[in-house]
């Protein structure tokens, strides 16, 4: 799979679920997967950090 | 077989544990994403596949606590429940709480401009330590140990001028070992517990690279847990403890989407395990 950011390789792993956040090694842009049919994903940008986030 | 449904915005480690024991336990269980789900006044339990209980994990507390009133709306038994949620999301209602139910806590000071910070941080003298009312990991955290260094930071305070950040949260420097403890406990029962020992700062979060030790569960320490779960509603919880030279525990956080990949690499009980059947049992029983 391609990054969506800078077209480098994505390597996801075949365990990887839908909400778990993938970083592409080149550009360091991280997505989220927003689908996963077999080894066919859909990602989309993943959410920044918000105010809000933890515990 | 009992229907567990986990409601997520970002799948962490924690929820990835919690999956896969819910499974191994035999459950029927799902991952929901809260991102991508639609509730309205209409809406009805029927409508979705909310199953017989919900654990909700958000990474967004304000996320997290609304997605749970709609879920207690549908009367969908979820953990932890919109009171605590509440309860444990704000570090003012929480410290009220703590102190209104005689659960040993650091003095904490409350303005609601930063004229009244100053006055409190003048009269109660440096340091003190500012804390936003909500968040977590140690974000914005910081100790006051001067006049300069508060001014610095109510100033950027009126800068940024959120809603929240009119509400000034401060709170005595404990003195204390550099370390605090994480207590987990479920229901009534503490299940793990860790010292997180500061990497430099005064911080001990691990999300800031503290490191897990085990921590000896005294009948102390549990006294002191089953006090302040009990002030904040119960549940399922990540409860932060200084040790007082003085007075010995205090509770400063209460803690409601509990975090727990550094405990779980030093606890003897499995903390994924305890969780999922605390909150099947209660839901199906």
């Amino acid at each position: 799979m391609k990054c969506p950011e800078c077209d480098a390789n994505l390597k996801i792993p075949d365990d990887a679920s839908v909400g778990e956040i993938i970083s592409c090694p080149d550009c360091g842009a991280d997505f989220e997967i927003a689908s996963k049919n077999g080894s066919v994903c859909e990602l989309k940008h993943a959410e920044k950090v918000g105010e809000d986030w933890g515990e | 077989m009992p229907k567990f449904r986990i409601v997520f915005d970002r799948v962490r480690l924690e929820e990835k544990m919690l999956e896969e024991k819910a499974i191994e336990l035999g459950h029927d269980t799902k991952m929901i994403d809260a991102k991508t789900t639609n509730i309205s006044t209409e809406s009805k339990k029927s409508d979705f596949d909310f199953g017989d209980v919900v654990l909700e994990r958000c990474v967004s507390y304000f996320r997290g606590l609304h997605f749970t009133a709609c879920l207690e709306f549908l009367d969908v038994p979820v953990f932890n429940r919109l009171e605590v949620a509440n309860n444990c999301g704000n570090k003012m209602f929480t410290s009220l709480l703590l102190k209104k139910h005689n659960v040993p806590t650091p003095k904490t000071y409350f303005s609601f401009s930063s004229e009244s910070a100053v006055e409190t941080l003048d009269r109660q003298g440096y340091p003190l330590v500012i804390k936003p009312i909500i968040g977590s990991w140690g974000r914005g955290v910081i100790l006051l140990k001067d006049r300069e260094t508060a001014d610095a930071i109510l100033e950027v305070r009126e800068i940024t001028d959120g809603p929240l950040d009119r509400i000034f949260y401060l709170q005595e420097a404990v003195k204390r070992p550099p370390r605090d403890i994480r207590v987990i406990s479920v229901g009534d029962q503490v299940i793990a517990a860790m010292y997180r020992t500061s990497t430099g700062g005064f911080k001990t979060n691990i999300a800031l690279g503290a490191e897990p030790v085990p921590c000896e569960i005294t009948k102390e320490l549990e006294d002191v847990c089953m006090k302040a779960s009990k002030a904040v509603g119960g549940g399922i919880l990540g409860i932060d403890i200084m040790e007082d030279e003085k007075r010995g525990f205090v509770v400063h956080e209460v803690n409601n989407t509990v975090e727990f990949k550094g405990l779980a690499k030093v606890a003897k009980r499995n903390i994924p395990k305890e969780i999922v059947e605390y909150a099947v049992n209660l839901a199906v029983r």
